[in-house]
């Protein structure tokens, strides 16, 4: 006699350990495996985009702070790229230099945040995320020193950045540097050709390029499927122009191409980082803006970056008002997040946790 | 008023139950003094193991903060070692809840037996010479007994609670308990096969060479088996915290929690203690007759360490690769085991059927070779089966498309 089953409807989430922010997933099991999969979220919709009508564009810097909390040095830069575009300001070129430095440790910092709660989802008992957390508490500290302020930094400014590095922030840099280099190959010895590590991840929720471009995915999950995209060396902004590095890509588009592409994209951004020091020269650090900016009416003007979770945008529109008409936010956690349900059906539910850790969404920028 | 222990008795053999016997048989009549010192003993034997729980349950935080690079409880007490009294206190004053459409009676009776069979488990194991509980003849097969109790027990909670996540976690556990349990038992069968018997006392006072030599498929085999069944990190899939949040003890509060958190902590220590009657010759060493209960805890000690430490290092696997883990590598590794220990056997005994130490020497010379080239072997074959192959990606340099 063959024994009745029936599939069960499970909400994970929105307050579950692994959804990485107040995410739901409906998902329908037979037993372990998938049938179906529907994403929701708006959980943490906090209307950045309707606040930011409301305030002038200095203003709104903060409010970027708080999309992808853990890359908001990243954040502020999109926005105030944007708004130069909006003024046709032009940035001095010591600003430029510290911007890319910090979005480069900004990035370091975010991937380690993504490496080590995948690792933590694929279910080490938090050993590689100490790892990775005790990396990025000494990035954090780099930004105190910078701008007093550790995870909502708003150290860019439109026409540059708010101060320049103190003095002892240049040592402090070189400090971190160099024991960057032993603490990132401890986390990679651990991890990276761990057998479970593997077995857990490869060949697991394969993301084809073809699947990847038509749902407009970009960052790391898109180069692990195999194209090199990525808006630094495309259309490079800041100082990206005289940067020399590498784009990590990888062929499978699985799990752990994914977290694979993560690891070696810390190793060029901290080549970024060497370059940068070697490179900047003194100077002002902030164009001459006055505090209430007002562009000419009907401005527009798109300002993006390649984010560490992706392409992130910033569109806005002018009404000649201290305040912007409209401004949209291209997040890549949402656009990413599009995929779920083709890279989770017919997966088990273990792995369905570990393919979201491997997407790295950050809710902040999900639901804005 | 002097009541006297006939040598036929179950209990002769433990020394601490004759002392307290003889104590307690001064004072009240025979029969009473018995189930006196019966139940003075089981009190011992219980707090002691929930002790230990307690006890384990902060090394372990400690010795996990220090594999995370932090310095883990060290508030309350001497380098933090009252947390544990923390931890219970707290859980006592909280609130005891039970879920909507749970079963009560089946969710009420989880905490109790998931701590009875660890605290049965240590009633065969010997501390110290003659300080077991109760030596029973077939010691081994009791333990087999009582640790499968656990299953039952996971079962019972993921279905009485009324939770989709619970019931994930039971159907995992109790799948994982029935795979584990077959190479565990087919382990064992060769160390009772080497001592000849199936008494723990017996199978300690057998280990002139520790069984860990002489027996490493059986120890290997046996260890992961056992942190299957204890459900630690590598196979934790029961309670998969990122997966299932806490599994099948996902709506216990209160003191049942503490309950089950004791439980998993003691299992630990019982299991360890097992491995060590088993593998490591108990508590022999030097001074072994005045010394014996010291070298049982140290040997416990580092099998808890090790247990920690793996919990601390590796990743979780998936229910498919857990149970062929299971079936298509322990328990051929150790049938191979246990077809190579009867040979040997069969052909290194006297006529008295007794292994000499020489015997156990060259048994162990064999086993290793036989260890490493089935472990070499199968290891291959399972990495073919599970890993896919495909090659390793490179770093390419984009060419820069501008739009």
């Amino acid at each position: 006699m063959p024994i009745r089953t029936e599939p069960m409807t499970v909400n994970i989430g929105p307050q579950h350990p692994s959804t990485h922010g107040v995410f739901r997933l409906r998902v329908t099991f037979d037993g372990e495996e998938i049938l179906e999969v529907e994403p929701i979220f708006g959980y943490l919709h906090r209307g950045t985009e309707k606040l930011a009508e409301e305030r002038n564009y200095t203003q709104i810097v903060t409010l970027t702070d708080r999309l992808d909390y853990v890359s908001s040095m990243i954040n502020n830069q999109a926005y105030c790229l944007a708004v130069e575009k909006l003024l046709g300001v032009e940035v001095p070129q010591r600003a430029k230099y510290l911007r890319t430095l910090t979005a480069e440790l900004q990035r370091v910092a975010s991937h380690l945040m993504g490496i080590g709660f995948f690792l933590q989802d694929l279910g080490t008992l938090g050993t590689p995320l100490m790892y990775a957390f005790r990396s990025r508490e000494r990035i954090l500290d780099l930004f105190e020193m910078l701008c007093g302020a550790r995870i909502t930094l708003s150290y860019s400014r439109p026409g540059g950045v708010f101060f320049d590095a103190p003095d002892d922030f240049w040592p402090a840099l070189d400090q971190f540097l160099k024991d960057f280099e032993t603490e990132y190959r401890e986390i990679e010895q651990l991890i990276l050709e761990n057998e479970i590590v593997m077995i857990r991840t490869r060949g697991v929720s394969i993301l084809p390029l073809d699947v990847a471009i038509n749902s407009s995915v970009s960052g790391p999950v898109l180069r692990a499927s195999g194209l090199a995209w990525d808006w630094r060396k495309m259309d490079p902004y800041d100082a990206y122009d005289r940067m020399e590095f590498d784009v990590p890509t990888a062929t499978g588009g699985d799990n752990y191409d994914r977290f694979w592409v993560r690891i070696q994209e810390i190793h060029q951004s901290i080549r970024i980082v060497k370059q940068c020091i070697e490179q900047i020269e003194p100077g002002v650090t902030r164009a001459d803006v006055p505090l209430v900016l007002r562009p000419p009416v009907g401005a527009e003007a798109y300002g993006r970056v390649e984010a560490s979770k992706g392409e992130l945008g910033f569109y806005l529109v002018s009404d000649g008002g201290i305040s912007p008409y409209r401004m949209k936010i291209r997040s890549p956690s949402l656009l990413n997040l599009t995929v779920t349900e083709h890279l989770l059906v017919g997966w088990k539910l273990a792995d369905m946790i570990v393919t979201l850790g491997s997407l790295d969404i950050n809710l902040g920028e999900v639901d804005r | 008023m002097n009541c006297v222990l006939g040598p036929d008795n179950i209990l002769y053999d433990t020394l601490l139950f004759r002392v307290i016997y003889d104590f307690v048989g001064q004072l009240l009549p025979c029969g009473l003094a018995y189930v006196a010192s019966g139940f003075a003993i089981m009190f011992l034997l219980a707090n002691g193991v929930l002790l230990g729980a307690g006890g384990f349950s902060w090394a372990e935080r400690r010795l996990i903060g220090r594999f995370h690079n932090r310095v883990g409880p060290n508030r309350w007490g001497p380098f933090g070692t009252l947390q544990p009294m923390a931890d219970l206190f707290k859980l006592l004053f909280k609130e005891d809840l039970t879920p909507r459409g749970a079963d009560r009676i089946v969710f009420m009776i989880v905490p109790v037996a998931m701590v009875a069979p660890v605290i049965l488990m240590m009633a065969v194991v010997p501390f110290a010479k003659d300080t077991a509980l109760a030596n029973l003849n077939v010691g081994v097969l009791y333990v087999l007994a009582v640790t499968s109790i656990t299953s039952i027990a996971i079962f019972m909670a993921g279905w009485s609670s009324n939770n989709l996540y619970a019931m994930f976690g039971a159907s995992r556990g109790v799948a994982v308990l029935i795979s584990y349990e077959v190479p565990v038992v087919m382990s064992l069968l060769g160390v009772v096969l080497v001592a000849g018997s199936m008494s723990m006392a017996d199978v300690v006072s057998a280990q002139t060479v520790p069984f860990l030599l002489v027996q490493p498929l059986a120890f290997f085999v046996f260890f992961a088996g056992t942190s299957a069944e204890l459900n630690r990190t590598p196979f934790d899939l029961a309670e998969a915290e990122s997966e299932i949040i806490a599994g099948y003890h996902i709506e216990y509060s209160g003191v049942k929690f503490a309950l089950i958190q004791a439980a998993e902590f003691g299992a630990v220590l019982t299991s360890s203690a097992v491995m060590v009657t088993l593998f490591l010759s108990g508590w022999s060493g030097p001074a072994s007759s005045y010394l014996g209960w010291a070298w049982f805890l140290m040997k416990i000690g580092v099998l808890a360490f090790v247990f920690s430490w793996i919990r601390a290092t590796f990743p979780r696997l998936r229910i498919d690769q857990l149970l062929a883990f299971a079936w298509k590598f322990l328990l051929p590794l150790s049938i191979i085991n246990l077809f190579a220990t009867a040979l040997e056997v069969y052909f290194l005994r006297d006529g008295a059927g007794i292994l000499e130490a020489t015997d156990l020497w060259i048994m162990a010379g064999i086993n290793f070779g036989v260890a490493i080239g089935c472990l070499l072997i199968f290891g291959t074959l399972i990495q073919d089966k599970v890993r896919p192959v495909r090659p390793v990606s490179g770093v390419t340099i984009a060419a820069p498309e501008v739009f």
